[in-house]
């Protein structure tokens, strides 16, 4: 069961193409990560409908995500770049508003989740700084018991003992099996440890979409002297890095001789040499 | 249950979990049948994915040392000496392989090692 599923999502925009598919299954973590301009925002505004897309399909808790979007937006907590309201509005008044949109707004858990990001209650949206402004975003996601989340680099203009903070909330959310987050990033930390899934984007294409930890199982890296590399053969890395000091290479596991014991590699190193292979093609 | 994560050490976290979970249960500290915290709830306080958590349970399950109780939740599984012989066999030979090496690298010959060896033994037995 998913609770996203994207197929073929395409959206032009002059030369930059998006096409994309991937899936998010119920009660797991998704990290989209992405070079800037990669389309991760896109695809979130085009999952909520907020662009037309040009083909493909969507499906939000297994239905067409245009089949009742107005319902399935109440299961969802979405956070988007550059999202805001006016700024006369105080964050108890936005809670005052919320409350009569959302049909499960929690008004208790709205309370709590602004005492934990500090953020005070009467100061108006024009008034608060960057990092306030997210974290009330975050807390309005929070606040009307949503199964998905949608976050569009929620940690952006975060300071790291805010990052800290909510990086706890997904954790708590997540502890509920019915829950899933998609959280797009090109802060890989920060999600390097919390997500069961990664995908990774770049220039509007999905370069890999899988369970993290098979993931970095079928890689692994060398660090060897140029003559140590050369007599292991011919291989084919996905990113090759040579100087005066050595060698150093990320490759699939299963293209190694026997006997090579490679070194584990991050989720920031495969993503790297990813788009470096992706963009040499 | 104690599992600390070492974000530096370069071993993936399943198989840090794994090895810990599995050092406790070998060495008596995780008691038979004792309930193991859920898979949802230590990715929580470890604050990793729910997948890779999961997978050191099922990898601790596939080898016995843990068992589900539909419903309720994971268990240390009764203790399988012949395992437990096993594992530390499988410990001793490893280490074994290292003494090797190291000892190559340093011209040590098998008589030298075999007295070091006796001396350690001294003591223990």
């Amino acid at each position: 069961m998913y609770a996203l599923e994207i197929q073929n999502l395409q959206k032009k925009f002059g030369d930059f193409t998006l096409d994309v598919s991937f899936s998010l299954p119920k009660g797991c973590v998704m990290g989209l990560i992405g070079t800037n301009g990669a389309g991760k925002s896109t695809t979130i505004k085009l999952v909520l409908d907020m662009l037309n897309k040009d083909g493909g399909t969507v499906k939000l808790f297994g239905k067409d995500h245009k089949d009742d979007l107005a319902s399935a937006k109440e299961d969802m907590g979405i956070v988007l770049d550059g999202m805001g309201f006016p700024v006369g509005f105080t964050p108890k008044y936005i809670g005052s508003l919320l409350k009569d949109i959302y049909k499960n707004w929690e008004q208790d858990t709205y309370r709590s989740l602004l005492e934990k990001f500090d953020i005070p209650y009467t100061k108006a949206w024009g008034e608060l700084s960057t990092g306030m402004k997210m974290k009330l975003n975050l807390a309005v996601a929070l606040s009307h018991r949503p199964k998905l989340l949608l976050l569009d680099e929620p940690t952006n203009g975060l300071d790291p003992f805010a990052r800290d903070q909510v990086l706890d909330l997904l954790m708590e959310f997540t502890r509920n099996e019915e829950h899933s987050v998609l959280i797009s990033s090109h802060i890989v930390s920060d999600l390097e440890r919390i997500c069961d899934y990664v995908t990774f984007l770049d220039k509007g294409r999905v370069l890999v979409s899988d369970e993290k930890d098979a993931l970095l199982a079928r890689y692994g890296g060398l660090q060897l002297s140029a003559e140590e590399y050369a007599a292991l053969g011919d291989l084919s890395p996905v990113h090759l890095r040579e100087s005066h000091n050595g060698v150093e290479a990320i490759l699939l596991r299963e293209d190694l001789p026997a006997g090579v014991t490679p070194l584990p590699v991050t989720v920031e190193e495969l993503f790297v040499a990813m788009v470096k292979e992706a963009r040499e093609e | 249950m104690h599992v600390f994560i070492d974000n530096k050490s370069g071993t993936p976290i399943y198989d840090q979990i794994y090895t810990q979970i599995k050092s406790q249960i070998i060495n008596g500290s995780l008691k038979e049948d004792e309930m193991l915290p859920s898979i949802r709830g230590l990715a929580k306080d470890l604050r990793i994915s729910f997948i890779t958590t999961k997978h050191a349970y099922d990898e601790l399950e596939k080898e016995g040392f843990l068992y589900t109780v539909p419903g309720k939740g994971c268990f240390v599984a009764p203790k399988n000496v012949e395992l437990l012989r096993e594992e530390n066999l499988k410990k001793i030979e490893s280490h074994m392989e290292q003494i090797a090496v190291l000892a190559a690298s340093c011209n040590l010959t098998k008589e030298e090692l075999i007295a070091m060896l006796d001396f350690c033994m001294e003591d223990k037995t």
